[in-house]
């Protein structure tokens, strides 16, 4: 509409409204931009800045991105997934497992129905049972934490099949790394589901507001059930990424990864309570988180400083983007 | 209006509601006929809310027929209602309030473009058409509803339900929270719709209101249907006394 209409007034709360919602939105940036400049600052003569540890942080945070854009759509949607951790590791134990049997088709294939099946237990729970997501998926986290080191004994899984190694980690298409492939391709999609499909609009609708949903004809239980089964697929898709990568499965991939995606995706700009989220803001926050565990390392801290500081980081972080959005 | 259709739109016949114990609604009956205007008045508690939910599909009866345009159906659920030309305004407004007004406004009913993808434009311009129609003064069809005040929160709800209804528009005290010059908005948007040939069923808690607007007056009490009344016919005493029992 070029002529002005007389029922858009313009009005002074809500132009500064606005200006506050473009603040929250660029903190994950300008927070992304700080710690860029801190670390190629102080790590001028670490190799902080070379090509090759820059490409190395983008190739490690992979899995975390996969997994971050499920968080959004169950974040999105009201709901919680702690239990995407463990589905890291039983899916990559099963996909090594079946395709050190069986080939590579049945690998991909035993890899991606471990996560489904569990989103599926997850989300038959949270939406047809109606119990909280939070305490079905701390259930299930545990659980299959268990299945995991069950499956094989507690032993590593070595993946030799070169096809699988290059297609999910050490692989190029076109001179480009396939984790980036992975990368740009899951988030191309997520956030075209996301933001641009009606599908979209019902997770978030459903998160803000479940009974103006339902009234309005969306299928509530059905979302939930979907965003948790997504959030389960990608965290076995990321699990796969693990097992190319380091050429072998152990129950101990994905274990300190949840407390990294919720990070990474709450930083982001995506609400805990749902409603309001974004994938781009997820992908900044992840390559946030990783450059952060690559730097602290550069600078030579011990593993357990790492996480004292991590901790400290992600917590300021969260408070300001949090602050930022009650706001 | 020239024609007089015979043909209520809506017809609920013996409609009872119980929750567990509670019996909220009891052997309601009533027609509602295209481009009339009746409003449903009583007590707080008295079941209004709820027996607006039951025509909307929120609840099932627990005894009773509701037949729509002579067809009799079972409201499974509200998209059913809303298959059928019924759209509501609830008293507690069914809105997405991260979301916008735009969005709100299609909420269920998103159009898409070829490529399957959310016609954002569309939605728009068919927004911001609508509350230039209606004169709802919001900022703008890409405002927050939580940046949004009460009248103009109760604005969108109301154009949302005129924008869809083909039939039936059930409005749960809609001017409750409004100031002079949104209430006297609203009931010119209420006496609109008998152009249009939609029926009205409108609970309100004021009988100015009531008196000015509508063609018929349903009275309950306590769950129990008092009584219906022609509104040229009745006067403002005789309604308080069936409200509240006391002659
Ligand atoms: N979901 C429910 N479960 C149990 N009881 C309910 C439920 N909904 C309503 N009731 C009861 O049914 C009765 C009617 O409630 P209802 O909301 O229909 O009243 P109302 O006429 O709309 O009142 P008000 O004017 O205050 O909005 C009340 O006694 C209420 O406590
Ligand atoms: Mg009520």
């Amino acid at each position: 509409m070029s002529k002005t209409n007389p029922s858009l007034v313009p009005s002074g709360r809500s132009l500064s409204l606005l200006g506050k919602a473009n603040l929250q939105q660029y903190v994950v940036y300008l927070g992304f931009l700080a710690i860029f400049l801190f670390f190629a600052i102080v790590l001028r003569d670490s190799g902080f800045l070379t090509v090759r540890n820059l490409s190395n942080i983008v190739l490690q945070t992979a899995p975390v991105t996969i997994m971050a854009i499920g968080l959004v759509f169950v974040l999105s949607a009201g709901e919680i997934d702690l239990s995407i951790g463990s589905i890291v590791a039983v899916s990559a134990l099963a996909g090594a497992v079946a395709m050190n049997g069986y080939g590579i088709t049945a690998g991909i294939a035993a890899g991606l129905c471990a996560g489904l099946l569990i989103g599926l237990v997850n989300g038959v729970l949270v939406a047809y049972v109606r119990l909280p997501s939070f305490l079905v998926t701390l259930a299930t986290m545990g659980l299959f934490a268990g299945v995991a080191r069950s499956l094989t004994d507690l032993r590593s899984i070595p993946v030799t099949n070169s096809a699988f190694t290059g297609f999910f980690g050490s692989g190029t298409l076109l001179g480009i790394p396939s984790l980036v492939w992975w990368t740009v391709g899951a988030i191309c999609i997520g956030h075209i589901v996301y933001r641009h499909t009606r599908f979209g609009a019902h997770v978030l609708a459903t998160g803000d507001n479940n009974r103006a949903a339902s009234v309005s004809g969306i299928s509530v239980p059905r979302i939930r059930l979907t965003v948790l089964m997504m959030s389960g697929v990608l965290a076995s898709l990321a699990g796969l990424l693990y097992a190319g990568r380091l050429q072998a499965a152990k129950y101990t991939l994905g274990e300190t990864d949840l407390m990294t995606v919720i990070a990474a995706v709450i930083v982001g700009g995506t609400l805990l309570n749902g409603g309001k989220g974004s994938i781009i803001g997820a992908l900044v926050g992840s390559l946030m988180m990783g450059m952060l565990n690559n730097g602290l390392i550069l600078m030579g801290l011990s593993v357990s400083d790492q996480m004292i500081v991590r901790g400290l980081i992600i917590l300021a972080a969260v408070a300001v983007s949090l602050r930022e959005k009650s706001r | 209006m020239t024609v007089t259709d015979v043909s209520p739109v809506l017809k609920l016949t013996d409609i009872r509601k119980n929750f567990d114990a509670v019996t909220a609604i009891e052997n309601f009956s009533l027609d509602i006929f295209p481009g009339e205007i009746v409003a449903l008045v009583g007590d707080n508690g008295a079941g209004k809310s709820t027996l607006i939910k039951i025509i909307s599909g929120v609840y099932a009866p627990s005894a009773g027929t509701i037949t729509i345009e002579g067809e009799t159906v079972t409201m499974a659920s509200a998209s059913m209602a809303r298959a059928h030309g019924i759209e509501v305004v609830y008293q507690d407004l069914a809105l997405a309030d991260q979301q916008t007004v735009y969005m709100n406004m299609f909420l269920g009913r998103e159009p898409v473009n070829r490529f399957g993808l959310l016609d954002r434009g569309k939605m728009i311009s068919d927004t911001e058409k609508l509350v230039q129609e209606l004169d709802v003064r919001i900022p703008s069809a890409h405002a927050t509803i939580r940046d949004l005040s009460g009248g103009q929160r109760q604005g969108v709800a109301i154009a949302r339900a005129t924008h869809w209804a083909s039939k039936l528009i059930l409005l749960d005290e809609p001017t409750a929270a409004l100031g002079v010059a949104e209430t006297a908005k609203v009931e010119a948007i209420v006496q609109s719709l008998k152009t249009r040939n939609i029926g009205v069923l409108i609970i309100s808690h004021s009988l100015d209101q009531v008196f000015k607007l509508s063609d018929r007056i349903c009275v309950l009490r306590r769950g129990k249907q008092i009584g219906i009344r022609k509104t040229s016919e009745t006067d403002k005493n005789e309604i308080v006394s069936m409200i509240t029992g006391v002659n």
